[in-house]
């Protein structure tokens, strides 16, 4: 295992005594002694920085528009920040994303807009429809299904030439228990294609914890069995999960000698909150769990050590968190503003509608040119 | 006495039974859609050992609908089962497990989430038993919640009944009451063949009835006629039998008398009591939320036609889901069939 950044702490994990796993910032946001920090400028440094702070600014006021009932269950991110944003940033734009329904803030790094991100939460379906020029594909709810995709993208690109490019594919600690995963990176390692695999081990599947999941020490060392690479990251340390994604993307796109392009990289993780607002965690773990992890918390460790840097003052972290804010808000007026026409149900189904499709598209307009939209409004009344 | 009391056994109608008492003398608690599914298990759990409860966070967690709460507390986790996130292997090693002499009741956290085990159910839970030339069989129960209406996000609010109900070799019940839920989960676990049982997870919460403490059966393959009527018959199932009744009584202010059919068993379906109906009223609508092509409304117009095509008036609607994917939640109420919709296409067949 890829430990050279040097190792961490024990850190009260509940997935067993390994917390062998490459970290750059300890638990207070110093760097680690004779730990390198990526190459990155103070600008692109802040930048990555205002990204975590708005994804964590972005998961409060959901949960809050969750529980005013104006959107729709939510799967927040809260605690997994620096490690959805280091990935990202860690992306060439030419380079492709396959995220599941917890990645808000990895799409929105790659180029989607908050707004899109919240239309569906809204009940609209455009939300999952990407501009021409974002390569993320409509984020992936039935488990692990995106692994094999994630795969198969990777490779049409290399068959077709299209060496300077990767894919990146996330996925949780859960979605390993799936066939899917199993045949995804199976396929990977195999066929050598240019993917990183993310496994956001954030603990818990719902209720599940990690060690009911798989008697396997670590999630990285299933990589064995494919006969690729698997790296241990701390999963609360933006910058290690930045460097280790540009490390296996770098890899993917020019490998040396008798390297495998592919990476799987387990990023040790925690998942502060419920699975979705639907899910209440005290049910089946400990608050005091959370705390621990609490401690380690990347947002803190980031302004740390920004702050031990100079990068981060006052006056800019208040510019920072004020636009964090205004985006917010914004996105959020965009998506309340936003309606769907009940025509759309009918809309992409083919790429040419069949007749009978058609008919009953003309059935439902007449019938609310008869009855009026109102009549349609609940199902049970 | 009415045709429901032909049909069904065991829990008493609400006409029996005082509503406003939460448990009436005859120890019937009111209890919710989802409460006597979890009921159901819980008296099963407690009249054979060999039943268990496998799938994921219906343990600790109680399910994320709570339809196995307090089970684990119960009955420890042995016969409550956490698994890996792998539904293939949760209705695979179900598959296993009857082989051994369990009753495993696998859940599928949403039918959406059901397709990766799809093949150990088609392939072999339905199968086993005519491979093995009636040697082996899988008395196994696969519950899955199913059908829109909840804002829930993409993936969670399929029907797709249909899928299962073409395979031979398994059974397809889906409740629309409490005590049905009950019953029905009672016969699905002592039935000696494999059966999927769909919960419509619109209903879960909608209103409550008493549900008699004792175990009961509700026998797989029956229907129960909900209204009678002389005119029309509705034939519908899961969360649909309620829009269908309240299209019923409006109608009936214009003086249509519908009568309205939870077939409950979609496989086996209840053609006698189907046909039964239709020969009555002589014309019929179908409606259900899965889409329309292909779907069981189309099983159920053509048993009209091989069994009672001399009685047949009009043509037999089906009023149902579109044939496009569940939209997400702005315009879901579009896409189910709403009371309003039942009502306009009983008005054609009446007028046609």
């Amino acid at each position: 295992m890829n430990t050279q950044y040097g190792s961490g702490p024990h850190d009260g994990s509940d997935d067993g005594s390994n917390t062998d796993y490459v970290q750059i910032l300890d638990a207070g946001g110093n760097v680690r002694p004779g730990a390198e920090v990526p190459d990155l400028g103070d600008e692109e440094l802040l930048a990555m920085y205002e990204a975590i702070l708005l994804a964590r600014r972005f998961d409060q006021r959901a949960i809050s528009l969750q529980r005013q009932g104006r959107i729709a269950t939510y799967a927040p991110m809260t605690g997994q920040e620096g490690a959805q944003v280091a990935t990202s940033y860690a992306l060439a734009p030419d380079d492709w994303l396959f995220p599941t329904y917890r990645e808000h803030a990895a799409k929105y790094v790659h180029g989607m807009s908050l707004a899109s991100l919240l239309k569906p939460l809204y009940g609209h379906r455009d939300g999952y429809a990407i501009p021409d020029d974002v390569n993320v594909v409509p984020e992936y709810i039935p488990i692990a299904t995106q692994v094999p995709q994630a795969m198969g993208k990777a490779w049409g690109d290399m068959i077709q030439g299209r060496t300077d490019r990767a894919v990146l594919c996330h996925f949780g600690d859960g979605a390993t228990s799936e066939g899917d995963f199993h045949e995804g990176l199976n396929f990977a390692g195999v066929f050598d294609v240019p993917a990183v695999f993310v496994c956001n081990n954030n603990q818990y599947a719902i209720s599940t914890p990690r060690d009911r999941q798989t008697a396997s020490e670590t999630m990285a060392e299933k990589a064995n069995a494919y006969g690729i690479e698997g790296v241990r990251v701390d999963g609360l340390d933006p910058l290690a999960v930045y460097e280790v994604t540009r490390r296996a993307l770098q890899k993917t796109k020019n490998p040396v000698d008798d390297e495998r392009r592919p990476t799987l990289i387990e990023a040790v993780q925690y998942r502060y909150g419920a699975h979705t607002t639907s899910d209440d965690p005290s049910v089946y773990r400990d608050e005091e769990e959370a705390e621990l992890w609490r401690e380690r918390d990347p947002v803190d460790r980031m302004a740390t050590f920004l702050e031990s840097r100079g990068i981060l003052t006052d006056e800019r972290a208040a510019a920072i968190e004020e636009r964090v804010n205004e985006r917010i808000q914004a996105a959020i007026d965009e998506a309340e503003a936003y309606e769907t026409e009940p025509e759309a149900i009918f809309e992409h189904v083919y790429e040419e509608p069949s007749e009978r499709l058609q008919a009953q598209r003309d059935e439902l307009e007449r019938l609310r040119e008869k009855y009026g939209d109102d009549a349609f409004s609940e199902v049970l009344q | 006495m009415s045709a429901t009391d032909d049909n069904t056994r065991g829990p008493p109608t609400d006409a029996e039974v005082n509503e406003d008492a939460v448990t009436d003398s005859d120890g019937a608690e009111e209890l919710t859609l989802v409460e006597a599914v979890c009921d159901g298990l819980h008296t099963e759990m407690a009249r054979d050992d060999s039943v268990m409860v496998l799938g994921e966070d219906v343990g600790k967690n109680g399910g994320v609908f709570r339809a196995t709460e307090a089970l684990y507390e119960e009955y420890g986790e042995q016969r409550v089962v956490d698994t890996p996130l792998a539904e293939s292997g949760i209705v695979g090693a179900s598959i296993g497990l009857a082989l051994s002499g369990m009753r495993p009741v696998a859940e599928m956290q949403f039918m959406g989430f059901s397709y990766p085990a799809f093949d150990q159910l088609v392939s072999h839970a339905a199968r086993l038993r005519a491979r093995s030339r009636g040697q082996y069989s899988v008395p196994l129960v696969v519950r899955m919640p199913y059908g829109g209406g909840i804002k829930a996000p993409e993936h969670h609010s399929e029907s797709k009944e249909a899928f299962f109900v073409h395979e031979p070799g398994l059974k397809v019940v889906t409740p629309s009451t409490p005590s049905d839920a009950k019953g029905l989960i009672a016969a699905s676990i002592r039935d000696p063949d494999p059966v999927v049982v769909l919960e419509p997870k619109l209903i879960y919460r909608a209103f409550r009835e008493p549900v008699p403490e004792e175990s009961y059966e509700i026998p797989l393959g029956t229907a129960a006629v909900r209204r009678e009527g002389e005119d029309v018959s509705v034939f519908t199932w899961g969360a649909m039998t309620q829009p269908s009744l309240i299209a019923a009584e409006e109608l009936a202010a214009e003086g249509i008398d519908v009568e309205v059919v939870d077939l409950r068993s979609l496989s086996p379906l209840d053609t006698e009591t189907i046909t039964r109906s239709f020969k009555k009223t002589g014309r019929a609508a179908v409606v259900h939320e899965a889409p329309r092509t292909g779907g069981v409304g189309a099983e159920v117009a053509a048993t009209i036609q091989e069994e009672a095509l001399v009685y047949q008036e009009a043509p037999v609607k089906r009023i149902t889901g579109y044939d496009a994917p569940m939209p997400l939640h702005a315009v879901e109420n579009y896409y189910l069939p709403q009371a309003v919709r039942i009502q306009d296409g009983i008005r054609e067949i009446v007028e046609f």
